[in-house]
């Protein structure tokens, strides 16, 4: 257990290390990257919460980060149209305010998680997983033919959103924002695994029957846990968006399900920290073989294959020890 | 809105449930005897695609492209099959979702290698190009008739296979009862080999039939895959007959939404906003179909209890 | 008669062909251990899966403490009051035997959905759970795996699970099933004694431990209940004699 932490420990202030000598050195690119992993890493903390904790095989979470990146389009679009939003019944008019997008973002994706957890936790196991993933393609086509929003080109923002008290135009501002709701987020992932819904959520995974005999309905925890872990990879794509400076559909692809899965996978699935040890590891990777070859897929996909097959504690299990539960 | 057009749009619907037929059938076939959710089964589709292009091409003979479509692909799933996915089939179906989707990476890319970036194409053969005319003054084209007579046959043969021979005994009580199957003295490993393998070839024969109508490139199979899932939620999982429902109902429901809903909300709005909010929503249609099944039959149309 | 705690009135269920519960009716009274038994696909499955809500009856009611509990589903019923254990253990195997019973203290007491705070702090919620490990006997397993646990281990930890609920009925099937000698043993005593807290009806085939804990019988063949009785009663029945014995005979 020990092990662990400091492995956690090690890990989280990489991150901030990497970006401030970046700062120092001159190398924006690199600073982007940081908060590239930053961002991906809080996407994949919050479908960890569903799938290590809840045990849900959600294929669909590219539905909350494209929901959350399209949050901040349509609000930083109107803002910078100087166009109201919607005029009735009440006017609600664009921001280009970080915390006002994030909120819009936070609602809107727990919305569509609650209406897709209640839908697809009707059944379980691989029934789930195709559900979910129809329902990201749903999305996904959507975004291309409703055209106001850009349709198939996607919506660029010419200036990156405000964040008070920050000058977000500032790259080290904006990893530093990152990271800050990255550690929270994870503060919250351990609070809420060691809490008794968390308790009682992973004996659901384990277990339903034990959990309904004793009085607690597994679709109730899961579905709660679905609807926090879609909030939180909405969040995650609202900054993806305003890192970009871009939403397009893509934000919604199957792809980007399966990445989100993948950096979940990479670092270890039910770890705390592995999310992010999958997203530095997923973004080192595409800078490395990326430069290397145009097809690095075919290796990151060889990579995974053989993590899957002969090592599925993941980069975490390797570094940290096996059995890890957030909860013990 | 002629009848004509109707009628042309619902065999339109027809044809495309036809291909994901083809596909939900290897699909929910591989689920209901080996328990595994295979997400390259969309690669199947685009190996198919690419042999048939490329060898009709250099042969001039779709006939030819077909055969190797179906050869390929089919090669390719056993290959998989057997150096892959037999490790997985104990598995969790995380596991396997992670396995196939690196799988996808490696198709897709290796094909990207192989073949480069640009679609190619497959020519519809000449005995099939121009329409016929149907009774009531359809015009319909000659090759997507085709291809519906096709996906009809594969159907019934498929029905056949399972229903009446060795082989698709051992399939349906290896579906119920793997233990038992290989008490008997089955070689399971070879019948699951087999069973993969035809299953691929069905992806590889819908996507060398789509191949010629649309372009043939790199993610093609992809969004097919994730319709023919629909398909399977909405029919129910493990069963032929509800893969070939679900097919045909997803089909029909997303030509049909698509001619339908535009003009249903010019009834209310000015035109060019009912084409979008029609258009929009009509790509929705689908999913709501599956979310309507959801609600009333979790276990979909025909399937057995999850 | 001592009072009626959990009955099933006129319970009825069929699948397709099979008529698995036939006008069942049988009750549960207080402080006494009441055993069903019956050959094998009699039907005695089906009935505790109405009673603990898995099934619905297609006629009939469930009803606990004079509330008709038919409606509710299994959580709902168990939250009232009925602890149902497992012939095959269902527990969070990944779990510590003192986090599987804090589950049941939750179910109980409510407070699943409370996102902070330990589930395992120093307070009443563990004070309840390792209370009812500890009367299980389970007080140096607490901090084990349940997959870790023996078979036996596991019997006594649904057990403790069960206990936590405060249950107003204990509804067992096979709690005996897979014990050796000792075990069984064991297991009968604590079973015993549960019969105070609150009534017990089990599914039982290990008919030593019938006729040793059973305050009354009652004989399921064929989806039907032919008798219901004292042990002696039931020893002494002509009809479960031919039933029951003559079915075993010829197994």
């Amino acid at each position: 257990m020990k092990r662990a932490w400091v492995a956690n420990v090690a890990l989280i202030c990489m991150l901030p290390v990497v970006a401030i000598w970046a700062s120092m050195a001159d190398e924006p690119f690199i600073i982007t990257l940081a908060t590239k992993v930053a961002i991906l890493a809080l996407a994949g903390v919050g479908l960890n919460m569903a799938l290590g904790q809840g045990g849900l095989v959600s294929l669909g979470h590219a539905a909350f980060f494209g929901i959350g990146g399209y949050a901040m389009g349509i609000l930083a679009s109107h803002a910078q149209s100087y166009t109201p939003l919607l005029e009735w019944p009440m006017l609600i008019e664009g921001s280009n305010s970080m915390p006002v997008i994030w909120l819009l973002a936070l609602v809107s994706s727990g919305l569509a998680a609650l209406v897709i957890g209640a839908l697809s936790l009707r059944t379980n196991g691989v029934y789930f997983i195709m559900i979910t993933l129809a329902f990201g393609q749903m999305f996904y086509y959507f975004s291309i033919s409703w055209p106001a929003y850009g349709g198939e080109d996607g919506l660029a923002i010419y200036m990156r959103n405000g964040f008070p008290g920050l000058n977000t135009l500032v790259p080290l501002h904006f990893f530093g924002l990152a990271f800050a709701v990255l550690l929270v987020a994870l503060a919250l992932a351990t609070l809420i695994g060691r809490s008794p819904f968390g308790l009682a959520l992973n004996a659901a995974r384990q277990s339903s029957e034990r959990v309904e005999t004793a009085g607690i309905r597994p679709y109730r925890l899961q579905l709660t846990v679905f609807v926090l872990s879609g909030m939180v990879t909405g969040l995650a794509g609202a900054l993806f968006a305003d890192l970009n400076r871009f939403v397009s559909p893509s934000m919604f692809s199957w792809q980007t399900s399966g990445e989100i899965m993948v950096f979940v996978i990479l670092g270890g699935v039910a770890r705390l920290c592995g999310p992010l040890a999958g997203a530095a590891l997923f973004i080192l990777l595409e800078q490395l073989l990326g430069g290397i070859s145009d097809y690095w897929h075919i290796f990151l996909g060889a990579l995974l294959l053989l993590i899957i097959l002969f090592a599925r504690g993941g980069v975490m299990g390797l570094i940290a020890g096996p059995g890890e539960r957030a909860h013990v | 809105m002629s009848p004509v057009l109707i009628a042309e749009q619902v065999l339109n619907g027809v044809q495309s449930g036809v291909v994901l037929f083809l596909m939900a059938a290897g699909l929910t076939l591989v689920f209901g005897v080996m328990g595994l959710i295979n997400l390259a089964h969309g690669s199947l589709f685009m190996v198919g695609a690419f042999a048939a292009a490329g060898v009709a091409s250099a042969t001039g003979s779709f006939l030819l492209g077909l055969v190797a479509a179906l050869a390929a692909a089919a090669a390719a799933g056993a290959l998989v099959e057997v150096l892959v996915l037999r490790r997985l089939y104990a598995r969790e179906h995380l596991d396997q979702v992670l396995a196939t989707f690196a799988l996808i990476l490696i198709f897709s890319e290796g094909v990207r290698w192989v073949f480069g970036s640009f679609p190619l194409f497959l020519d519809i053969p000449t005995a099939l190009s121009g329409t016929v005319s149907l009774p009531g003054g359809i015009l319909y084209s000659r090759y997507r008739l085709a291809l519906i007579a096709t996906g009809l046959v594969v159907a019934l043969g498929l029905y056949l296979l399972i229903a009446h021979t060795r082989i698709g005994m051992q399939v349906r009580a290896g579906a119920s009862d793997r233990e038992m199957i290989a008490a008997l003295g089955v070689d399971i490993g070879r019948l699951y080999t087999v069973v993969f393998a035809l299953g691929a070839a069905l992806a590889g024969l819908a996507g060398a039939l789509v191949g010629a109508i649309q372009s043939v490139q790199v993610g093609m199979g992809e969004p097919v895959l994730i319709l023919a899932f629909v398909v399977i939620v909405i029919g129910g999982i493990g069963s032929i007959k509800g893969a070939f429902i679900g097919a045909l109902l997803v089909g029909l429901t997303d030509t049909l939404g698509r001619l339908f809903l535009p003009p249903l909300f010019a009834l209310f709005m000015d035109s060019s906003a009912a084409a979008t909010v029609g258009s929009s929503l009509a790509s929705m249609s689908i999913y709501v179909l599956m979310a309507i099944v959801l609600v009333l039959k979790p276990s979909g149309l025909f399937g057995a209890r999850t | 008669m001592s009072e009626v705690i959990l009955a099933a009135v006129g319970i009825s269920k069929r699948f397709d062909a099979l008529q698995a519960s036939r006008d069942i009716s049988l009750d549960l009274r207080r402080g006494e251990i009441h055993a069903l038994i019956g050959p094998n696909g009699a039907g005695k499955s089906t009935l505790i899966q109405q009673i603990a809500g898995r099934l619905k009856p297609d006629a009939g009611r469930i009803v606990l403490e004079g509330r008709d509990v038919t409606a509710l589903d299994t959580a709902e019923r168990a939250r009232l009051g009925i602890a149902r254990t497992f012939q095959v253990s269902a527990l969070a195997m990944e779990d510590t035997a003192l986090q599987n019973v804090v589950l049941g203290v939750l179910g109980a007491r409510g407070g699943a959905y409370r996102m902070w705070g330990n589930a395992l702090a120093r307070g009443s919620l563990r004070d309840r759970a390792e209370q009812a490990v500890a009367r299980v006997g389970l007080t140096n397993m607490a901090t084990t795996r349940a997959s870790a646990l023996s078979h036996g281990g596991r019997r006594q930890l649904e057990i403790a699970v069960a206990l936590a609920l405060d249950p107003k009925a204990f509804v067992m099937d096979e709690p005996m099933a897979g014990l050796g000698t000792s075990g069984s043993h064991d297991l009968t005593e604590l079973l015993s004694g549960l019969r105070d807290e609150a009534p017990v009806l089990m599914v039982e085939h290990d008919m030593d431990a019938v006729f040793a804990l059973a305050d009354r019988i009652s004989v399921l063949v064929s989806g039907e209940i032919i008798a219901t009785g004292t042990v002696d009663e039931i020893r002494a029945n002509s009809a479960v004699r031919r039933a029951y014995l003559g079915e075993e005979e010829g197994a």
